[in-house]
């Protein structure tokens, strides 16, 4: 069967794929005719061909296809079924899919013409929009240019300008930017955001002509409103009209307002051609998203083979969910369902402003404000995977904890079907029926029976609110209980060490709990009397308590050997002790890798190397950087304005001011911080515990961030502090988290579990609502003062060294069950100790 | 301090001084002194190549099983926490955090998986020894 397609874009390059990957026995012969004089690129990601010099091209079909490029097809004869190219070519088909995609809308405004004036749809656009700027960047002091159209594409456009060194604005017919997919108030929050950027946006503004300057090329814009704005370069990106003309002048049927009109299984009027993508009128609707057009290609693919193959196919394109998620410029912008439902069709809807974060988020619920039917997202679109799985479903809750996360809060509640433990599959129902069905009361229990959370155990806490939810339904109560040894939580056992002033876990244990204590509460007790300030983490009974981690102050590896970070504040680091840890590494054989937290992780030293790998890294000036610890890891850095053209404040020197106040300070989790010197956040201090952001006044903080397995992005806390401000406030966030939190809790979790959330932390932070302000600001100053490096204090005492040995009886035999192997120029372990058991089948 | 106690063959045992005697103990090896070990920690010896993890609870008892983590497949359990559960004297894998009863080597929550358990007594002079069984090695 001879098949004929009509344009190269991106649906037409996956339409000959499906074909060529599911037609084995050769039944179609394939010709594409395109018009670009290159074969199909990735037209979703066009900005970064400008601002990243990415290529673009897709991988190129087999040599079965035919290709032809620079060539147009001029017409098409329906009954003679070939058509013929602009270079006089005739191609004959059995079957013809026209993808033809759309072109750019260029309002029909005076001056259009003009040099100067582009379009954003193609490489050649782009080239020429590049081209057009350098000149102008190069001959003036500085270019304005303008972005007619403020939807998703123009905002690309607009990107693109800015990143050419234009002084951008964009201009919008409707009243608010990507009035296609938000409302309102999602669209001014976004215009906050893009101005923010330094763009300058005139939304319900039509343009009324392009006037020319001196040199006859684009000089001005004048708006409706009677102003004008300079503008070197326009570009056009006001939306798209489906290329429907070859269909037109052959007699197809075409909507009224463009496209070709298909059925469902994408065939137009003429039972021998089909119509794919943008081009293609299906149900009434144009589908402009990716997704829906390759969805279009893979049902034609279908068809095509079904009828080469002389069988029938049933694939039909039943619509498309609109949902989408972005990041325009870093701002995180969802819309899903429908999230235009008014009162006419029965539906409320619930709004969040935070103008302050630059937050908006709206629900569009049922008018009995139960399902969930469609929403808006700015600026935090966390919830977006949540709420998207929640249309057209009953909200666990009432809309407004909905809004703000309330569907992972009520952690029983999430559906059924969201995966809990993503290392083993295990979904919520799963562990639900274990419980219900196994009578399940312990954490171990639930893990034991369902492999969630017994391989990387990220998802532990989320586990434990199921089972607590659970419980709490069966009518069981739930204890606080930290394990069998202790009935108090770790905030009560904080409270009773502090105010009892007990010090070691003897006293505690037989005091106020039972037994001699276990893996959960020792290290517990050990966090607690080191917050409290109790001297090295190896003195005395406190060595029994600490995990092996603590124990030999180095990160305990799968083959039982141990990785090596001395700390490098800030990130910053001197080429001399670059080679002195090069060196060690060399020297030791350890295999090196970059952190994520800016610093050197050394692998593969057995505990009796340990002392001697310090003791070098201690010499050259170096200290123990607390990977091990759940304690303050590292303070991030961007380059700052000591560098940075860009930057407002000097980053490195804040962070590194910041790691050294806090180094070492043992918390109920570890710790993660990062300074960024301005807006554009290179540091990602967002994802941290505590982050912070210059601005040209001071300092934006921002607490309670997190990475890892739950992603949070922290919360603006207070804007525009002093320096002396953001150290106060953070010493007494981390003191009172310190004092608070629960075990193993880490900041993101335990924010969204205090009662009264960021406005009460401000209350007990800024106001002193406790009065525990001048209580929490000793207690970081007893821990300033009395820091000092746990390796050195290690090295300096032979009675803590002596547990440094592989064996008690044979101090200077290696372990001989450590081996390992050469990979990529480094080593790796090897296990060759005896039987292994297979974790995950426990 | 214990260099010169390194793994030398004493006369053989007459008794048995803790639970969970294997059943052919041969050859005591003095392997430390009493006071060498921490309380509540463990210590790894080498004897007759197997490593084996050695313990000193809070009441003072000795306690030795295999070092090898049979989830893991490391030598590691003598780095392990020590404590109790439900009165007996365990200790948590710090691999995967799995518990084992010191006197049986059961594991706590699989009770299919044990770990060797050695004999092992306090001596005259102080000395800690171990027992492993004829031919025992690792």
């Amino acid at each position: 069967m001879r098949v004929v397609v009509v344009g190269h874009g991106p649906t037409g390059h996956r339409l000959v794929e499906a074909l060529r990957s599911r037609d084995g026995g050769g039944a179609c012969r394939i010709t594409v005719i395109g018009e670009e004089t290159r074969p199909a690129y990735d037209r979703v990601a066009l900005t970064s061909y400008l601002t990243e010099d990415a290529d673009l091209a897709y991988p190129p079909h087999d040599g079965e296809v035919e290709m032809v490029t620079g060539d147009p097809v001029a017409g098409i004869d329906r009954a003679a079924r070939t058509v013929r190219t602009a270079s006089g070519r005739e191609v004959g088909y059995d079957a013809l899919v026209l993808a033809t995609g759309s072109a750019p809308f260029v309002p029909p405004v005076p001056g259009r013409d003009l040099p100067g004036v582009f379009v954003y749809r193609t490489i050649e656009d782009l080239d020429a929009l590049r081209d057009h700027c350098r000149n102008l960047t190069m001959s003036r002091q500085s270019v304005e240019g303008i972005v007619v159209g403020g939807g998703l594409l123009g905002l690309e456009a607009a990107r693109a300008l800015q990143n050419l060194d234009v002084e951008t604005h964009v201009v919008e017919v409707a009243p608010w930017l990507m009035p296609r997919q938000l409302d309102e108030g999602g669209g001014a929050m976004l215009r906050r955001h893009i101005e923010a950027l330094g763009m300058n946006v005139h939304a319900g503004t039509p343009m009324a002509g392009l006037e020319p300057g001196a040199d006859g090329a684009v000089a001005r814009v004048a708006l409706a409103d009677g102003s004008a704005v300079e503008a070197g370069v326009v570009v056009f990106s006001a939306g798209v009209r489906p290329r429907d003309e070859l269909a037109r002048a052959c007699g197809l049927e075409v909507g009224e307002r463009g496209g070709i009109v298909v059925d469902a299984s994408c065939r137009t009027s003429d039972p021998a051609v089909w119509a794919v993508g943008e081009c293609a009128l299906v149900g009434g609707q144009v589908y402009g998203l990716v997704a829906p057009c390759f969805s279009m290609a893979e049902v034609v693919a279908d068809r095509l083979l079904a009828l080469a193959g002389g069988g029938d196919s049933a694939a039909r394109f039943e619509g498309a969910d609109l949902s989408t998620k972005l990041k325009l410029m870093g701002v995180d912008v969802a819309s899903f369902g429908d999230p235009f439902a008014g009162p006419e069709q029965g539906a409320l809807d619930v709004t969040y402003t935070d103008p302050v974060a630059g937050v908006y988020k709206r629900l569009v619920v049922s008018d009995d404000a139960r399902t969930l039917l469609g929403g808006v997202l700015v600026g935090d679109a966390s919830s977006y995977p949540t709420l998207r799985a929640f249309i057209g479903a009953e909200l666990p809750g009432s809309p407004e904890q909905a809004l703000f996360g309330g569907t992972e809060a009520a952690g029983g509640d999430l559906p059924g079907a969201t995966v809990i433990c993503s290392c083993n599959n295990v979904s919520a129902e799963h562990i639900r029926c274990a419980i219900r069905d196994e009578g399940l009361t312990e954490l171990a229990a639930v893990k034991g029976c369902t492999r969630a959370g017994s391989t990387c155990g990220s998802c532990t806490p989320l586990v434990k609110k199921l089972l607590d939810a659970e419980l709490t339904a069966a009518g069981v109560e739930v204890s606080k209980a930290l394990c069998e040894h202790f009935e108090h939580s770790r905030a009560e056992l904080f409270d009773v060490v502090r105010v009892t002033g007990i010090t070691t876990f003897t006293q505690l244990i037989d005091a106020h709990g039972r037994g001699r204590g276990c893996d959960i509460c020792k290290p517990v007790v050990a966090s607690i009397l080191a917050s409290l300030g109790n001297g090295h983490i190896l003195e005395g009974e406190q060595a029994a308590l600490q995990d092996t981690n603590d124990h030999f102050l180095a990160n305990m590896q799968k083959n039982g050997t141990y990785s090596v970070v001395p700390r490098i504040p800030g990130g910053e680091i001197t080429p001399e002790k670059l080679i002195v840890i090069g060196e060690v590494a060399r020297d030791h054989g350890l295999y090196t890798k970059i952190t994520g937290g800016q610093r050197i992780d050394l692998f593969g030293a057995r505990v009796e190397e340990l002392p001697e790998i310090w003791r070098r890294l201690v010499e050259a000036g170096f200290e123990s950087g607390h990977a091990y610890g759940k304690s303050l890891r590292t303070v991030k850095s961007c380059v700052g304005s000591t560098w940075c053209r860009y930057g407002v404040q000097d980053s490195v020197a804040m962070a590194i001011r910041l790691e050294l106040r806090y180094r070492g300070l043992r918390a109920p989790h570890k710790l993660k911080s990062a300074v960024s010197g301005c807006a554009r956040e290179c540091a990602e201090a967002q994802s941290k515990d505590f982050g912070i952001i210059a601005t040209e006044q001071g300092w934006n903080l921002y607490l309670a961030g997190n990475g890892g397995m739950r992603p949070r992005h922290a919360d603006l806390f207070a804007s525009d502090l002093s320096d002396a401000e953001l150290v106060r406030y953070i010493d007494r966030f981390l003191m009172f988290y310190i004092r608070t939190a629960d075990r193993l809790q880490r900041t993101a979790s335990w924010l969204e579990a205090l009662d009264g959330g960021l406005d009460y932390l401000r209350e007990v932070i800024v106001e002193d609502r406790l009065g525990l302000c001048a209580e929490l600001d000793a207690a970081m100053e007893r821990h300033v003062a009395s820091y000092s490096d746990e390796w050195r204090a290690t090295l300096d005492d032979p009675d803590k060294l002596r547990r440094f040995v592989s064996f008690v009886n044979a101090p200077d035999v290696p372990d001989p069950s450590i081996a390992f192997e050469p990979e990529r120029d480094q080593i790796k372990p090897v296990l060759v100790a005896g039987p292994r058991l297979e974790v995950a089948a426990r | 301090m214990t260099a010169e106690l390194t793994a030398e063959p004493s006369a053989p045992p007459e008794t048995a001084m803790t639970a969970g005697q294997p059943a052919t103990p041969s050859r005591w090896h003095a392997v430390c002194r009493y006071g060498d070990l921490t309380p509540e920690r463990g210590a790894c010896a080498i004897v007759e190549g197997a490593q084996v993890a050695i313990f000193r609870t809070f009441d003072g008892a000795l306690h030795a099983v295999g070092n090898l983590d049979p989830f893991s497949g490391a030598q590691v359990i003598s780095r392990g926490i020590q404590g109790t559960r439900g009165g007996a004297p365990v200790v948590a894998s710090p691999m995967y955090k799995d518990v084992f009863d010191l006197r049986t080597g059961r594991c706590a929550d699989d009770p299919a998986v044990a770990l060797p358990v050695y004999a092992i007594r306090r001596a005259a002079g102080d000395r800690v020894e171990v027992a492993v069984p004829d031919g025992h090695r690792q």
